[in-house]
């Protein structure tokens, strides 16, 4: 490699993020600045496309703001722009002017879940009827597999409903019960669609995940406390396209 | 296969307009990493289309005149899309974007040396042979005048294609953009561009800086594409013959029939041509 292209290039990205004072010749120039827009702004825009919610909630200002700082603190990896964010959740949870939005990790994580099933590759889906066809032992002894566009979240705080309040351009009601919820995206006919899941079936999706045979996921979700009734959640499970397979017993 | 003539960039906004477009020698261009994932309505979209319309992949983002070695993710997501897509033609840019383990979203320039020069064309021939087959290297909007250029940029861009065997992207509202900011001649630089290299020229609109006026235009694809834009792509395809021409607009997005006219006044200049040369 050349060390001039090295030094050269060094230097031109410590005068775009501002890391050095503009003292070479060409970072004086008015056209420099137009590399310096281009750079914050295409990374913004590409978070403002990816977070819509957290967009709209904040506003452009407060929100240029916020992403602006994730931008100088996390550059992009790669030309992939659908894939920038991750982290936003977290950052967001501590970045001073929005960390007492105590919902806004929430609604940031479940924009990227969608962004994630959105784009997540083509499998089909386990339909309830092919789960009925199977006898009681084989459904215990396999393996339900997600699909590959699932995702699954839960929140200490209603981020779930003031994010679907968000996306389906719903007013929230006034008086928002307060408390935890867990959410499912899925992708069952191409467009990404949501629903609220309780505790039980959010530790039984996790646990299929892990590989848990059914009887085994059952198992934990029932040792953990939480309440859950397989003959009433894995149907709703199913029609909402959350797994792909049934993989039989191995052993 | 049909001859490409006049073709569109193609917006998620406009898929409806562009799957049912019928119009003759009409093909689509597509930023290839908006399209590297692996499945979902996006991609199915982009087939659909696929279907009915030649196809161009343009990179933004391989930084070939990187000091960086190419992101290694990225190439094998844009083999696997040619792969898959079978594109008429694949492009990417003469700059570079990404340094260190960042990439910076933009098409940033360099001194153009010797030493420049053999990186660029090191990675136009890794890019090649992962993707088995040429692409076309695009001249891109400058903003800077730099000091130490030992090569013009169309000698640059002509030594590559001598070394590599990639073709070139002409952009020609880069040209007139990069002529006012740089105080160069864009008459010079289109005829003196050689010809018999281009495989694709692209055609856009700008627009001038809110704070330096005329004295500094900006590559913005957010408006028409300018006369003066027109005439000098008049001038180099009176000289060079025909060439797939591409309208791009990526800001400011109108409905689908506003860039289609721009798309059917350079398909008429096209047309004529090939007429004449009949």
């Amino acid at each position: 490699m050349s060390a001039g292209m090295q030094e050269f290039q060094s230097s031109f990205v410590k005068a775009l993020l501002g890391a050095s004072e503009p003292t070479l010749p060409w970072s004086r120039q008015p056209g420099f600045d137009v590399y310096r827009n281009t750079v914050l702004r295409g990374a913004i825009d590409a978070l403002a496309a990816n977070v819509p919610s957290v967009h709209r909630l904040l506003g452009d200002d407060a929100f240029d703001a916020a992403a602006g700082a994730f931008v100088r603190a996390r550059l992009p990896r790669d030309g992939r722009m659908v894939r920038y964010g991750a982290g936003l959740p977290n950052f967001l949870a501590s970045f001073p002017l929005v960390a007492e939005i105590d919902y806004l990790p929430g609604v940031a994580a479940l924009d990227l879940a969608w962004i994630e099933s959105h784009l997540a590759a083509d499998a089909p889906r386990l339909a309830p009827a092919d789960v009925f066809a199977l006898t009681a032992e084989q459904l215990l002894h396999g393996r339900l597999v997600p699909h590959p566009a699932a995702r699954w979240l839960s929140f200490p705080v209603p981020a779930f409903t003031i994010w679907r309040h968000e996306r389906e351009e719903r007013r929230l009601e006034d008086a928002l019960p307060w408390r935890g919820e867990s959410a499912l995206l899925t992708r069952p006919e191409g467009t990404v669609v949501w629903r609220a899941i309780d505790a039980g079936e959010m530790q039984f999706l996790a646990a299929c995940a892990n590989g848990r045979s059914c009887d085994d996921a059952l198992e934990s979700v029932l040792d953990a406390g939480s309440g859950f009734d397989l003959a009433v959640s894995l149907p709703r499970l199913l029609q909402a396209g959350a797994f792909t397979r049934i993989d039989g017993d191995a052993s | 296969m049909t001859a490409l003539r006049a073709g569109l960039g193609l917006k998620t906004e406009h898929y409806d307009d562009a799957a049912r477009c019928r119009a003759d020698g009409m093909w689509f261009e597509v930023h290839a990493e908006n399209y590297m994932v692996v499945g979902g309505p996006r991609r199915a979209w982009l087939e659909a289309i696929r279907r009915e319309h030649p196809l161009s992949l343009h990179g933004v983002s391989l930084s070939l005149a990187g000091a960086e070695p190419i992101d290694a993710p990225t190439l094998g997501a844009l083999a696997s899309l040619v792969r898959e897509l079978e594109p008429a033609l694949v492009s990417e840019h003469l700059a570079w974007s990404r340094f260190g383990a960042d990439y910076l979203p933009d098409l940033l320039p360099f001194p153009r040396t010797q030493a420049t020069l053999q990186r660029v064309c090191e990675h136009v021939a890794q890019v090649q042979d992962a993707i088995g087959r040429p692409i076309a290297i695009e001249n891109p909007s400058h903003y800077l005048r730099l000091e130490g250029h030992e090569l013009g940029e169309v000698e640059f861009l002509s030594a590559i294609a001598r070394r590599t065997g990639c073709s070139l992207l002409l952009d020609i509202n880069n040209v007139h953009v990069s002529a006012v900011n740089t105080g160069a001649s864009a008459l010079d630089y289109v005829d003196r561009f050689p010809a018999d290299l281009v495989s694709e020229i692209h055609l856009a609109g700008h627009r001038r800086d809110g704070v330096h006026g005329d004295r500094l235009l900006i590559d913005s694809h957010d408006a028409p594409v300018a006369p003066v834009v027109w005439e000098l792509f008049d001038r180099f395809v009176d000289r060079a013959g025909p060439r797939p021409t591409l309208i791009e607009r990526d800001a400011a997005l109108p409905a689908f029939s506003v860039p289609m006219q721009e798309r059917e006044a350079a398909q008429r200049r096209l047309a004529t041509m090939e007429e004449a040369i009949a």
